[in-house]
């Protein structure tokens, strides 16, 4: 049988919805299963409804999917919401005392006292969390050692107590789950040997990219769904020699990211919509003065607040316009963890290289699901940091020009103190040395300059991804986080006879134009899939090459594409 | 090697008016620079947009010209990644008081180690003079004709915001401005200096003539800087008598050391070890 298990853990914001499936996930990681987890919570602290998805899979899985196999319900209302996914053999785990659940006789359930396990094994009734993943686990007859395992590196850090009463309380949990296990409950899991793999949000592999990138600055505003690389970022920095600031906003952010990177260092900021609004002017100065800058730009439901734990693509087009005036840039949009990781080590490269902005378009699905991926081979980084002055070169240079005309547009770096070279940066128009210019002449010169970098940059930026099928009359067209749903609906396609090529960018800019038109050129019917409402990559395709999408996807609600909806959607819409 | 004020020479040709405020505080920045014995590339201006904005290109340093109001976190940034830097913000009224207030607060209140000049021509000198945050009350423009409605008296929310050194220069007052710049680089810590700058062109009211009758000297009375109920008190003096000179001094943790970017060699010269990430994926699986 392949395995393919949905478990949906759903309360209320701080009920430890996240703790129970991240124990979950990780469990089934350690036991050589492949998975997909997902977060869909509220603007809130407490209260509310939230959920997680664990999705747990023998082959490589990349996006959420609806119908639910295990339910755990640590309130009524996610009874509510979620009971009609269940799967037929599908089972609830709840707990009756505390949510005021009543066994139904035509639903498969569990109930089980998880505070009082908790407070009988453990004496504190936080160790409930633990006793509701370890009866699932117990339901499946998964191994017990596994989580125990798991329990120990998770809780290690608090003291042998922690952990000694984590595995009693999982332990009566567990026991009372393979007891108690419903007659009517098939499903069985075993354990594999581990993959060796890592689950890690896409966000958290960023921020790993972002410390083997070597960046050396990072300052910041909170805001979801960027603020965990921030955090990430702080609580890991220090031993890499990486500052991170919590600046006053995010246009103080932006401009010290500039300031750091001026001087010397690789300098980051991450934000949402609303917070890179702010930064635009600083990308444009970073234009202007040719300072290297990496903006990761997490998108979420627009426009102003919109919903802010929400996902979207809406930024697309706001993004490659950002700032007054035209300068180049660079925009990646990773597709996963993965990606996530080796966008982040190209975009410090592009930066300096180019010496100019960077951007990392995600989005909340993208940086708060857990994907699964390969350990990143670290000898294959490399640290480009392109033309910069040797210190003994910089020692000499008294009549160093920092923006010296070049064929390339490139002009070698300096930075302050570094020698005699003396830096000067400008946002006014300037000439060679860095100093104010009026003459349009002067002008042209210095903006071909600059606009010559896109040459070199171009070249840098891959076209799409493309999985061909034979005999294709229709390609799936995405970017970014829709790759994992996008995929997995070529392939439903397919079993339905239906057959398409998926067609997924992960750079978006400079356009690699060519490389796009040789691929949707063709008599297939390209239809783009877009978490927006307007179709701003098919917008882009048509303007940069002249192709017209000849259907689209577009969903904004908020939430991330499965490939179901999108099956459904090319059903609905006639193409299938 | 001693440092000759040759060394500061124009790095390109004025833009600014005949008889402008802002070549004394040129003058007395580069006489400061010497008299700390600096070299130009020991040094890094940097400046936002506005008459004051442009000073750095007439002298010689290394220069960061940035944007209105946004010097403060260029600088924070660019000092942050080298600390060994000296660096000097140059901002004015408008920039740093109006457009760059917030991170006018938010680094007196971090305390890192720079020092900021703001020229105070109390007027919008490059965009042809509309009020400022510190125009004196009833002063009219055309983009105010009713007259500017309250004066800010931003030395008043430096040590209100425990700004660790306060001080106001005048523009023509060239040596003891130069002292004030030299105190302020050698303080460890955030050194606010306001210069009262004439503007020849727009403002009309507060000339050489004005200030001269008016500014006096707290390094001549016998006024104790570092008592910070009197400086707050000191800060609001404001009409026939003006007071120059250190209004509010004390010594407290700079931000670079709190953040512990001191206990390490410049962020800047620190290598890059992709291999060194590899001990936080085991986390992760």
């Amino acid at each position: 049988m392949v395995v393919d298990l949905n478990i949906l853990i759903g309360g209320e914001a701080g009920q430890g919805v996240q703790s129970i499936g991240s124990v979950v996930a990780r469990t089934m990681l350690r036991g050589g299963y492949e998975i997909f987890a997902d977060q869909d919570f509220e603007s809130r602290i407490r209260g509310g409804h939230s959920f997680t998805r664990v999705r747990v899979s023998g082959h490589p899985v990349a996006s959420a999917i609806d119908p639910i196999d295990i339910l755990v319900a640590l309130n009524a209302e996610t009874v509510e919401i979620h009971r009609k996914d269940l799967q037929p053999g599908g089972v609830i785990i709840y707990d009756g005392a505390k949510t005021g659940l009543k066994p139904q006789n035509s639903i498969i359930a569990l109930d089980i006292p998880l505070e009082t396990i908790a407070a009988d094994t453990s004496g504190n009734v936080l160790m409930s969390n633990t006793v509701a993943a370890a009866a699932t686990l117990g339901l499946l007859g998964y191994s017990f050692d596994v989580l125990a395992d798991v329990l120990r590196q998770e809780y290690g850090r608090h003291g042998v107590k922690m952990v000694d009463d984590n595995i009693k309380a999982g332990q009566a949990g567990y026991d009372f789950g393979t007891v108690n296990r419903p007659a009517g409950f098939q499903l069985r899991l075993k354990e594999g040997k581990p993959s060796g793999k890592m689950l890690v949000t896409g966000h958290e592999a960023l921020a790993l990219g972002v410390l083997a990138a070597g960046c050396k600055f990072v300052a910041g505003y909170p805001m979801t769904p960027t603020t965990p690389i921030l955090e990430f970022l702080a609580s890991r920095g220090r031993e890499f020699g990486l500052h991170v600031i919590q600046a006053e906003d995010e246009i103080s952010a932006a401009n010290m990211v500039v300031g750091a990177a001026y001087a010397g260092v690789r300098a980051m900021t991450g934000t949402s919509g609303g917070g890179f609004c702010l930064m635009v002017e600083a990308l444009s100065l970073a234009g202007m003065t040719e300072t290297p800058m990496v903006v990761v730009l997490g998108q979420r439901s627009g426009p102003s607040t919109g919903l802010p734990t929400r996902t979207e693509q809406g930024d697309l087009l706001f993004a490659l316009h950002a700032g007054q005036g035209e300068f180049p840039r660079a925009i990646l949009a990773p597709v996963d963890a993965e990606g996530a990781f080796w966008a982040a080590v190209k975009a410090f490269n592009l930066a300096e290289k180019y010496q100019t902005p960077v951007l990392i378009m995600t989005d909340h699905d993208l940086g708060n699901s857990s994907y699964l991926m390969t350990k990143p081979d670290l000898s294959k980084v490399v640290i480009d940091r392109g033309d910069i002055l040797s210190d003994e070169e910089a020692e000499k240079a008294e009549d160093y020009r920092r923006y010296a005309f070049t064929k390339a547009g490139i002009s070698p770096r300096a930075f302050p103190g570094q020698g005699k070279a003396l830096v000067v940066a400008d946002s006014d128009e300037h000439n060679e040395r860095g100093h104010i210019v009026e003459a349009g002449e002067e002008r042209v010169k210095m903006m071909d300059k600059r606009m010559r970098k896109n040459t070199g940059l171009a070249k840098e930026i891959e076209g799409p991804t493309i999985r061909r099928r034979e005999n294709a009359k229709l390609n799936l067209i995405g970017w970014g986080s829709t790759a994992g749903a996008i995929a997995e609906a070529g392939g439903i396609l397919e079993t339905m006879g239906v057959n398409a090529s998926v067609v997924q960018f992960n750079e978006l800019w400079p356009f690699p134009a060519e490389a796009v038109t040789k691929v949707l050129g063709g008599a297939n019917k390209n239809i783009v899939i877009e978490n927006n409402y307007t179709g701003q990559l098919e917008k882009l395709i048509r303007s940069e090459t002249g192709i017209a999408a000849d259907a689209r996807i577009h969903k904004y609600d908020g939430r991330a594409f499965t490939a179901e909806y999108i099956v459904n959607a090319l059903k609905e819409e006639g193409l299938l | 090697m001693k440092v000759d004020i040759k060394e500061y020479a124009p790095g390109s040709e004025s833009a600014w008016c005949p008889g402008c405020g802002n070549f004394g505080i040129l003058r007395s920045v580069n006489k400061a620079l010497v008299g700390l014995g600096l070299h130009p590339h020991q040094v890094l201006l940097v400046s936002g947009i506005g008459q004051s904005g442009k000073m750095p290109h007439y002298t010689t340093a290394n220069v960061f010209n940035g944007l209105h109001g946004r010097p403060m976190p260029a600088a924070i940034g660019a000092k942050m990644a080298n600390r060994e830097l000296n660096v000097l913000v140059i901002s004015g009224d408008g920039d740093g008081y109006g457009e760059g207030g917030n991170h006018f607060m938010h680094a007196m209140n971090r305390n890192p180690d720079l020092t900021y000049l703001v020229h105070n021509n109390q007027v919008y000198g490059l965009t042809k003079g509309q009020v400022s945050p510190t125009t004196d009350a009833g002063v009219t423009s055309k983009l105010n004709p009713e007259g500017a409605f309250h004066a800010l008296r931003p030395l008043a929310v430096a040590v209100a915001c425990d700004c660790s050194f306060v001080a106001r220069g005048f523009a023509g007052e060239i040596d003891h401005l130069a002292q004030l710049i030299e105190q302020g680089v050698r303080h460890k810590g955030f050194a606010l200096i306001e210069v009262l700058q004439p503007c020849v062109s727009f403002n009309k009211k507060n000339t050489y003539e004005w200030y001269q009758d008016r500014v006096y000297k707290l390094g001549e009375t016998k006024y104790d800087p570092t008592d910070s109920a009197a400086a707050f008190q000191k800060a609001l003096e404001w009409g026939d008598r003006i007071p120059i000179g250190v209004i509010y001094k004390h010594e407290r943790e700079i931000f670079e050391d709190y953040v512990g970017v001191s206990q390490q060699t410049p962020l800047v010269r620190q290598s890059i070890d992709p291999l060194a990430v590899e001990k936080l994926f085991e986390a992760f699986t």
